[in-house]
C-alpha cells in the first residue's frame, strides 16, 4: 500500500512540478518555451500511474521476514529490559532519566498505549516470561516496520543514484539477508528506527538534490521537507545518528557554495535559497527537536527512581519526591535559617557531620587536626542540618529578626546536631592530601584557632537579586581564612569515615565539584511566629521552566553518554567489527538450547570490505585516468559516482572512525549504521566492475557474472544456516552450536542440562 | 630593535611598489636575488637583526634559575641517563634526549646529578651545555620563520612581521631557555617546513641536485620531528598533504610522460618516506645500541627484552627450558610493562572482600615472585613414591601455585576484587602448602594443542580458576597506600582480555638441565615493536594525577592558563609559561578574521567581482599561502581534542608558530589592501603607520610582559604591594 503510494506521489508530484516550473520566469529561451508547450499539450489532470513489481516483492519479503512470528520469543530479550521499561515508566508518567534522545521510545509508547498496555510490568531480568496479557507484538511492531523498511530505501536509493535495476535489486538482497539487520529489528530496540532515518535521510537528499537546479519547486520543497525531518528523526533517536547528519551537511554546504559561485544565479535570488535552507535544514530540526523533548518532559511528572541525579529544582517539578518534602518553604535563606546543602553536580550528596573525630594519624602516617568528621553523605539525614549563623554571632541566635543572607556575605554553618561550626585549616585532608581538611571545630585548648567564617558566593545571583535563595541559588562557599573554596572531592574515607565521601577545600574555586545547593530549608519557629517575619515568600515547586528542565536534561545526557565505560562479557572494540569477531548474546531459551545471538551475515561483511578497497582503487584509477584528460566518464557519470563515493563509502567511515576513538563500552550493534552503507557500496563496486573494468570482453564478463552467481548463493546459504540464531525458534544440540562456531571467538552459550 | 623598525618603515614604500607587480618569473632558488634586488641589503639587515635580537633574547639569563625546572627533571635525567648507558623508558621517543645526552656528554657534565625534583639546586653541576642545545635550537627558530614567510610571500615586511611575533612572544622564548624536548621539537618542525618550502622553489628544476637536497632535508628533519616527540606526525601530514597536491598538479601537466610522473612518484616516496623511516628506526637502534645497562626501565618490558640488558638477572643467565611440576617459578603479565605475580604476608583491609593474604603484581624483581608449582592430585588416588621422574605441565593440567615465601597457595573465591568490582578477588590461602579445592587452577594455552608443554618466556598462558572458571588477569589500575601501590590482580570472568596472558620468567629446578637464556634474547625488530607498544600504552596511561590542573584545548589559543616552571612563593624567583597575551589575542583574531575574508574573496572572484588584476593575482598568492598554514596550524591544533590522555598548555606551540607566519603574511597584505583601495595616490601610508603601530606594540607588551620569562621577584601578583600586579590580567594567571 505504502509502495504503491510512494510511486503514485511521486508522479503526482512530477505533474505539479512541471506545471510549477512554468510560473519561473524564463527570458525567451525559445527552445525550451517549446518544450513547455509540448508539455502543455499533455492533459494535467491525468495520474500516471506505475507499478515496480520488483520493489512491492522486495518489500512484501522484508516485511514477510522481518514479522513472522513477532512475538516469540515471549521473554525479555537483551536491551528490551531497557526500552521495554522505559515504555511502561512512560504510561505510568515515572520521572527516568537515559542517555539517548526520546523519539525511539515514544514511538514504541505510542504503540503500548494503542494496545492499551498499562506500563505495569517489572523488566529486571533478561528472559522474564511475558504474561499472556502483554502486548509484545505491538511493542515489537514499529522496529519490525522500520526494519523491513530497510530494503525497499536501499533499492530505491541505488536507483536515485542511477545504478541498474540489477544492482539495485542486489542491495536489496543483501539488505534482506543480513542476520545483524534481521535480528535487531525484531525486537523493542530504538536501532531499526535509527537506521531507517538514516537511509531516509540519503534518499530524500538525492531527490532534493536532484530538484537543486529548479528552485522554489514544490517537489524540491517537498523533498526539503522530509530530508528536514528524517534529519531531526536520525538526532532524535540516537545521538550517532549525528555522523550521518555532518556528512550530509557537508553535501549541504558543497552544493550551497556552488550556488553561490555560479554566476547565472542572481544574489537575491542565492540570499533568498540559503535563508531557505537555514530554515529548512537548521531552524526545523531545532525546532522539532525541542518539540520531542517538550512532550518527553511533560510525559514524565512523577517522581521515580532517577530523581537523585538530577538538580533539586529539577526533582521540585516532579510529582511526589523532593516536591512534597520541600512544599511550602521558604524561599529566601536568612541568619538562623536551618539548611541541607546538596552537591549540585555529579553524585548528589549532602553536605554531613557526626560526632566522630578524624583518626590522629591515617593509614600513610600523616596525622590529622583530630576534630570532627565532615564529610558528604547520600542519604537523607538528621545530621545533614546546619544553622546559618551572623560571623560576629557567638551564639546561634534564634530570636533575631530572619535577615537575609546576600551574595558575598560571610557567614559561619553550625551543625545542628552537635552545635559545633564548620571549619578548615591548614592540614591536609585525609585521601586528597592537595586539599585542606575540613572539620568541625572542637576547642581542644591546645592554641589551634577556630578559622569558622565562609563567604558566600553566588553564581547565578543575578536572578534571585544577589540574595541566596533555596534551591535554587548555586554556591561557593570560599573559606574566608584560607581562600580556598568548599569541594566535594569524589573521594570515599575509608571505614572511620563509613565510606562516606570526602569533603575538603581546593585553592582552585571553578570547578564543578564546589558548587552546592540549599534544598531543605527552615526558618527557626521563634523567627517565624513572631511579626517580624519575611514578606510571604513561600518558595514554589514548578516554577523551573522547560527550558531550564531541557537544558539540564541535555547537559546530563551528553555527560552521562562519555561515562558508561564497564566490561562486558559480549563488548568488542570497533577494529573487530569490520571481520565480525564477536557477536552479542541476546536471549536464550529458559527450556532448551535454542538461543539468539546478535551476528551478521559473515559472507556479506567480509565481501564488504573487499568491495570498499575494490571501490577505492578504481575510484582513485578513474580520477586519476581523467586528470590525464581520459574521459572514461561523462561529467553525469562523475556527479553520481562521487555522491556515491561520499555517501556511501563516507558513511561508513563516518560511521565507524569515530568508535574508534571512543573509550567507552561497545557492542556489535553499533556498527550497524556503517555496514548499512557498506552493504549498499558493494552492488555498486559490482557495476562498477561491469561498466569501467570489464567492459572489453564479453568472456570476462560472464565468468564474473557465474562468480557472482555462485557468491550470491553463498551469501543466502549462510543467511539461512544462521537462521536459527536469529529467530531463536529451534532448540539447537551440542553439534548443532559446534557446526555454528564458524570462528573461535563466537561466544555461543551451550547449556548441558538440555542435551 | 630601533634599527630594525627604522629601516622597516624607509624602505616598505618602494617594497610595497614592487610587490603588487605581478610576478613572472619562473619560481627558482635565485629568485630573491633577481625579484627583491633592490632590497637585498634591506633582506640582509633585516634577517641579521633578527638572528641577533633572537640570540640575545634567548640566551640573556640562560643560567638563572640555577635549580631544576619543571620538566627538566624528566629530560635531564634521561640524558643523564644516556650518558651512564642506563636503560630507562619514556613515552617519547629517543632522539630528542639523546641530543640532550649528547649536548651534556660534550660540554662535560658526567651524569651524574640526579634531577631529583624541580627546585633541586644544581650546584657546580654543568647544567649550561644542555640548556645551551635547547637555546641555540630555540634561538634558530626565529629565523627560520623568517626565510619560511619570505619564499611563500616575497615580502621582506611580512617576513619580518611573522619573525618579530615569535620573537617577542614570552612563551616560546621561556619555553626555549629550559632542557626541554619542546624547543627541539619545534625546531625540527619548523625546519621540515622551511626545507619543504625551499623544495617546492625547485619546482621547476626537478631532479637537480638541490631539488634532491631540499626534499632529502625534508625527509631528515621530519623524521627528527617524529622521533622526539610522536606530534611530529602532524607536520608529517602537513607535508603529505602539499605533496599530495604537488603530485596532483603535476598529474594535469600532459606534457609530462608517464615514466617521468613515476619518477616523480617514486621519488617522493623514497626521500620522504622511505628515507624518513629508516632514520626513525636507526635512531631507535642508536638508543637501543646506547642503553645496554640495567635501569629504572627493565620491568615495562618484557623478559626477552631485559635479557639484554647488563646487569639485570636475566642477563647471561640459564634455565631449564620446560617448565615441571616442583619448579619455582616467577609469572609475568605478558602485557606491555605488565607486573610479576606477586604477594606478601600483608592482608586485604576490611572492606576489600576477604581478609586474606594479598596478592598483587609487582614491576620490579623481588623475592616475594617466586611460585612453586604443584600437581593437583585428586584425594582418593594413592600418594605416589616420593621419587618419579619429573613431569612436565601441560596445556589443560590442573594445578596448585605455592607462594614460596609465605608458603600459601594462590587462592580465588567468589568475593568482589578491590578495585575492579566486577571481578573476583585473588588471595594467598591455606596453610604450609596445604588449602582447599579453591586453589585449583587450569593450565590453558591459547592456539596449542592439548597436551602441549610449557616453555619459559615463549609460551603465553592462561590460569583459569577451576571452579568459577575466570582467568588470572592482571592491569595497569594501582592499588591504594595499604596495597603499597602495587597493581591490582584479580580473577577476570570475561576471558577474552589480552590482560590474562602470562609468561614464565625465573624457572629454577634442578632435575632439569638449563639452557643458555641466550635464545630468548628479543631481535632487534622485536625490541623496536615491543617499545612502541609499551610507549602507546604508556601515553594513554598518561591520566592526570589527583589533584592536578588539567589543560583543556581550547584554553589554549586565549592563553587561559599557564603553566608553572619556577618558584611558588614570594622570595623565589617565579618563571611563567604563558605567551604575550598581545600577540596571542592578535594572533586570535587575525586567524578569525582569515576564513570569512577568503569567503568573501573567493566569492568575489568565482563570481568576477574583482577588477585589478595585480591585485587578483597578488591575492591568489597571498590566500594560498595562508590557507596552507591555517591547515598547518589546525593539523597542530585540532587532534587534539581527540586525545584522551593529559594535555598541557606547552602542547600548543606549534601550531602558535603557524599562527604567527599566517598573522605576518595577512597583516602585511591587509595593509597593502589598505592602501590599495583607500588611499591610491599615496602608496604606502597606511602600510608605514600601520607597521610603526604594530612594532611599537609587540616591543611595548614583550618590555611589559619579559617578566614572565626572566623571572619575578617579589610579593605575588595577587598581593596588594606587587610590582607585577598590573601583569594579571586574567584571574586565571598565577603568577
Amino acid at each position: 500500500m505504502l509502495l504503491v503510494y510512494v510511486v503514485c506521489n511521486e508522479f503526482v508530484l512530477r505533474t505539479l512540478n512541471e506545471m510549477a516550473c512554468d510560473h519561473i520566469s524564463d527570458n525567451g529561451e525559445a527552445n525550451k518555451k517549446m518544450k513547455q508547450t509540448a508539455n502543455r499539450t499533455e492533459p494535467i489532470f491525468v495520474v500516471n500511474c506505475s507499478l515496480d513489481l520488483l520493489l512491492v516483492a522486495i518489500t512484501l519479503i522484508a516485511f514477510v521476514t522481518r514479522l513472522w512470528r513477532l512475538e516469540d520469543p515471549r521473554g525479555v530479550v537483551f536491551d528490551e529490559i531497557h526500552f521495554g521499561r522505559f515504555a511502561g515508566l512512560y504510561l505510568q508518567g515515572v520521572f527516568f532519566f537515559d542517555v539517548h534522545p526520546p523519539l525511539g521510545r515514544l514511538l514504541i509508547t505510542l504503540m503500548g498505549y494503542l494496545s492499551g498496555f498499562d506500563g505495569n510490568f517489572d523488566f529486571s531480568i533478561i528472559g522474564t516470561e511475558y504474561p499472556c496479557s502483554f502486548p509484545i507484538w505491538h511493542l515489537r511492531l514499529i522496529p519490525a516496520v522500520c526494519g523491513s523498511l530497510l530494503c525497499p530505501l536501499a533499492y530505491l536509493i541505488l536507483s536515485e543514484l542511477g545504478f541498474h535495476q540489477y544492482s539495485a535489486c542486489l542491495a536489496a538482497f543483501l539488505v534482506l539477508t543480513d542476520n545483524a539487520l534481521l535480528t535487531q529489528s525484531r525486537f523493542i530496540l530504538i536501532d531499526s528506527m535509527l537506521l531507517l532515518s538514516l537511509l531516509a535521510m540519503i534518499y530524500s537528499l538525492l531527490k532534493f538534490l536532484k530538484y537543486f537546479k529548479r528552485p522554489f519547486s514544490l517537489y524540491g520543497s517537498a523533498w526539503a521537507t522530509v530530508l528536514s525531518l528524517s534529519i531531526t528523526a536520525s538526532l532524535s533517536v540516537k545521538y550517532s545518528g549525528l555522523f550521518s547528519v555532518l556528512l550530509v551537511s557537508l553535501v549541504l554546504l558543497f552544493y550551497s557554495w556552488r550556488m553561490i559561485i555560479d554566476k547565472t544565479i542572481p544574489l537575491i535570488q542565492v540570499a533568498v535559497r540559503l535563508l531557505g535552507y537555514a530554515l529548512f535544514f537548521v531552524v526545523l530540526p531545532v525546532v522539532l527537536y525541542c518539540l520531542i523533548f517538550w512532550l518527553h518532559l511533560s510525559l514524565l511528572w512523577k517522581s521515580g527512581t532517577h530523581d537523585e541525579m538530577m538538580s533539586s529544582s529539577f526533582q521540585a517539578t516532579l510529582e511526589g519526591g523532593l516536591a512534597r518534602i520541600t512544599e511550602g518553604q521558604p524561599r529566601r535563606i536568612a541568619y538562623s535559617s536551618q539548611i541541607t546543602l546538596r552537591h549540585t553536580h555529579g553524585t548528589p550528596c549532602w553536605l554531613h557531620s557526626h560526632s566522630d573525630p578524624y583518626p590522629v594519624r591515617y593509614s600513610d602516617n600523616r596525622g590529622s587536626s583530630a576534630q570532627q568528621q565532615v564529610t558528604c553523605y547520600s542519604y537523607k539525614d538528621i545530621n545533614n542540618w546546619w544553622i546559618v549563623v551572623e560571623q560576629d554571632a557567638d551564639s546561634i541566635d534564634l530570636n533575631s529578626p530572619p535577615k537575609p543572607v546576600k551574595d558575598g556575605d560571610i557567614i559561619k554553618l553550625i551543625h545542628g546536631v552537635t552545635g559545633r561550626s564548620l571549619n578548615s585549616h591548614d592540614v591536609a585532608a585525609p585521601m586528597s592530601p592537595q586539599c585542606m581538611e575540613v572539620s568541625c571545630y572542637v576547642d581542644y585548648n591546645i592554641s589551634f584557632p577556630a578559622q569558622p567564617l565562609w563567604r558566600v558566593e553566588l553564581l547565578n545571583g543575578a536572578k534571585t537579586n544577589q540574595t541566596w535563595q533555596a534551591m535554587s541559588s548555586h554556591i561557593r562557599l570560599i573559606h574566608v581564612t584560607t581562600n580556598q573554596a568548599l569541594k566535594f572531592t569524589g573521594n570515599q574515607l575509608p571505614d572511620w569515615g563509613f565510606y562516606q565521601y570526602e569533603v575538603a577545600t581546593d585553592r582552585i574555586h571553578q570547578q564543578e565539584a564546589t558548587v552546592w545547593n540549599v534544598e531543605e530549608h527552615r526558618l527557626s519557629a521563634a523567627a517565624t511566629s513572631q511579626d517580624h517575619q519575611l514578606p510571604p515568600d513561600i518558595w514554589s515547586p514548578g516554577n523551573l521552566g522547560f527550558w531550564e528542565k531541557f537544558l539540564e536534561v541535555q547537559m546530563k545526557m551528553l555527560w552521562a553518554n562519555s561515562d558508561v565505560n564497564q566490561e562486558h562479557q559480549y563488548s568488542s572494540s570497533a577494529l573487530e567489527w569490520p571481520t565480525m569477531n564477536r557477536g552479542v548474546a541476546y536471549w536464550i531459551s529458559p527450556d532448551s538450547n535454542a538461543q539468539i545471538h546478535f551476528l551478521g551475515n559473515p559472507v556479506t561483511w567480509v565481501s564488504g570490505l573487499v568491495a570498499a578497497v575494490l571501490f577505492f582503487l578504481m575510484f582513485v584509477t578513474l580520477a586519476v585516468r581523467w586528470r590525464r584528460q581520459c574521459q572514461d566518464l561523462t561529467p553525469d557519470e562523475w556527479t553520481r559516482l562521487i555522491l556515491s563515493a561520499v555517501l556511501l563509502v563516507g558513511g561508513w567511515v563516518f560511521n565507524l572512525v569515530p568508535y574508534m576513538l571512543m573509550e567507552r563500552t561497545l557492542f556489535l550493534h553499533h556498527y550497524l549504521p556503517g555496514l548499512l552503507h557498506l552493504l549498499i557500496l558493494l552492488p555498486v563496486t559490482v557495476e562498477m566492475m561491469y561498466r569501467y573494468v570489464l567492459f572489453r570482453s564479453s568472456i570476462q564478463r560472464n565468468v564474473m557474472t557465474a562468480v557472482l552467481l555462485v557468491w550470491l548463493t553463498s551469501v543466502f546459504l549462510a543467511f539461512v544456516r544462521l537462521l536459527p540464531l536469529s529467530y531463536g525458534h529451534t532448540s539447537l544440540t551440542e553439534e548443532d552450536i559446534k557446526s555454528l562456531q564458524w570462528r573461535e571467538s563466537w561466544g555461543f552459550i551451550y547449556r548441558e542440562e538440555f542435551k | 630593535m630601533t634599527k630594525e623598525i627604522c629601516l622597516h618603515v624607509l624602505y616598505c614604500t618602494t617594497e610595497g611598489n614592487e610587490e603588487t607587480m605581478p610576478e613572472k618569473q619562473p619560481k627558482c632558488s635565485s629568485r630573491l636575488g633577481t625579484h627583491a634586488r633592490g632590497h637585498k641589503g634591506l633582506n640582509i639587515l633585516a634577517f641579521s637583526s633578527c638572528v641577533i635580537l633572537s640570540f640575545a633574547t634567548r640566551f640573556y639569563k640562560l643560567d638563572t634559575p640555577d635549580h631544576v625546572c619543571w620538566d627538566e627533571t624528566h629530560f635531564g635525567k634521561m640524558g643523564s641517563y644516556y650518558i651512564n648507558r642506563t636503560f630507562f623508558f619514556d613515552v617519547h621517543p629517543p632522539l630528542g634526549k639523546m641530543l640532550i645526552g649528547l649536548a651534556g656528554h660534550l660540554s662535560g657534565y658526567d651524569g651524574a646529578f640526579t634531577f631529583e625534583s624541580p627546585g633541586t639546586k644544581y650546584e657546580d653541576v654543568n647544567y649550561l651545555g644542555m640548556r645551551i642545545l635547547c637555546a641555540t635550537l630555540g634561538v634558530l627558530i626565529v629565523p627560520l620563520v623568517y626565510l619560511i614567510v619570505l619564499e611563500w610571500s616575497f615580502s621582506v615586511t611580512a617576513a619580518s612581521l611573522a619573525s618579530l611575533f615569535v620573537l617577542f612572544d614570552t612563551g616560546t622564548l621561556t619555553l626555549s631557555q629550559y632542557i626541554l624536548l619542546d624547543p627541539i621539537l619545534m625546531f625540527f618542525i619548523i625546519a621540515s617546513v622551511y626545507a619543504l618550502v625551499k623544495f617546492q622553489s625547485h619546482h621547476a628544476r626537478p631532479f637537480q641536485f638541490l631539488w634532491w637536497f631540499w626534499m632529502t632535508m625534508t625527509g631528515l628533519f621530519l623524521a627528527c620531528a617524529i622521533s622526539i616527540k610522536w606530534v611530529g606526525l602532524f607536520v608529517i601530514l602537513f607535508v603529505g598533504a602539499q605533496t599530495a597536491w604537488d603530485l596532483w598538479g603535476l598529474l594535469a601537466d600532459l606534457a609530462l610522460s608517464k615514466v617521468t610522473l613515476l619518477k616523480h612518484f617514486l621519488a617522493r616516496c623514497l626521500c620522504l618516506i622511505i628515507f624518513p623511516a629508516g632514520l626513525y628506526i636507526s635512531f631507535f637502534a642508536v638508543h637501543l645500541h646506547i642503553l645496554n645497562q640495567s635501569g629504572p626501565g627493565d620491568g615495562f618490558f618484557s623478559s626477552g627484552f631485559q635479557s639484554k640488558l647488563v646487569g639485570n638477572n636475566l642477563h647471561n643467565v640459564s634455565m631449564p627450558e620446560k617448565v615441571a611440576y616442583g619448579s619455582v617459578i616467577t609469572l609475568k603479565n605478558h602485557r606491555a610493562a605488565g607486573g610479576l605475580l606477586h604477594s606478601h604476608p600483608l592482608l586485604y583491609p576490611e572492606g576489600y572482600g576477604a581478609e586474606q593474604q594479598q596478592v598483587t603484581a609487582y614491576v620490579y624483581k623481588d623475592e616475594n615472585n617466586l611460585w612453586l608449582l604443584k600437581k593437583y592430585v585428586e584425594e582418593d588416588l594413592p600418594v605416589e613414591d616420593e621419587i618419579q621422574p619429573v613431569e612436565l605441565v601441560k596445556n589443560g593440567d590442573l594445578v596448585y601455585l605455592e607462594h614460596v615465601a609465605t608458603r600459601r597457595n594462590l587462592h580465588s573465591h567468589n568475593e568482589k576484587a578491590p578495585l575492579s568490582v566486577n571481578h573476583q578477588q585473588v588471595t594467598c590461602y591455606g596453610e604450609n602448602g596445604t588449602g582447599d579445592f579453591n586453589d585449583v587452577w587450569q593450565v590453558q594455552i591459547p592456539g596449542a594443542a592439548a597436551g602441549a608443554t610449557v616453555s619459559v618466556v615463549k609460551t603465553k598462558l592462561k590460569l583459569i580458576h577451576y571452579l568459577t572458571g575466570c582467568v588470572l588477569f592482571s592491569h595497569s589500575k594501582n592499588l591504594p597506600a595499604w596495597g603499597s601501590e602495587q597493581l591490582e590482580v584479580t580473577c577476570n570472568p570475561y576471558s577474552r582480555d589480552q590482560r590474562a596472558l602470562w609468561n614464565v620468567e625465573d624457572h629454577y629446578n634442578h632435575h632439569l638441565p638449563n639452557i643458555s637464556f641466550e635464545v630468548f634474547r628479543s631481535s632487534f625488530i622485536e625490541s623496536l615493536l615491543e617499545s612502541h607498544v609499551v610507549m602507546a600504552q604508556g601515553n594513554s596511561d598518561l591520566k592526570p594525577k589527583e589533584g592536578e590542573i588539567t589543560s583543556k584545548p581550547w584554553q589554549w589559543p586565549i592563553n587561559y592558563r599557564g603553566q608553572r616552571f619556577s618558584g611558588y612563593n614570594n622570595t623565589e624567583e617565579r618563571i611563567y609559561l604563558l605567551g604575550n597575551p598581545v600577540l596571542w589575542w592578535g594572533n586570535l583574531f587575525f586567524l578569525v578574521l582569515f576564513p570569512p575574508v577568503i569567503f568573501i574573496w573567493l566569492v568575489c572572484k568565482e563570481r568576477g567581482l574583482q577588477g585589478n588584476s595585480a591585485i587578483t593575482e597578488l591575492n591568489q598568492k597571498v590566500f594560498s599561502s595562508c590557507s596552507w598554514l591555517l591547515l598547518g596550524w589546525a593539523l597542530h591544533y585540532l587532534p587534539f581534542y581527540l586525545m584522551s590522555r593529559v594535555l598541557y598548555f606547552h602542547h600548543y606551540f606549534p601550531a602558535f608558530l603557524f599562527s604567527c607566519m599566517l598573522s605576518g603574511i595577512f597583516i602585511n597584505h591587509l595593509l597593502q589592501l589598505l592602501d590599495h583601495y583607500l588611499l591610491p595616490s599615496r602608496q604606502g601610508a597606511f602600510r608605514q603607520s600601520g607597521l610603526i603601530v604594530i612594532c611599537a606594540i609587540v616591543i611595548q607588551s614583550f618590555y611589559k610582559f619579559h617578566p614572565f620569562s626572566y623571572g619575578m621577584v617579589g610579593p605575588l601578583a595577587d598581593e596588594v604591594n606587587s610590582t607585577h600586579r598590573g601583569l594579571k590580567w586574567l584571574d586565571s594567571w598565577e603568577i
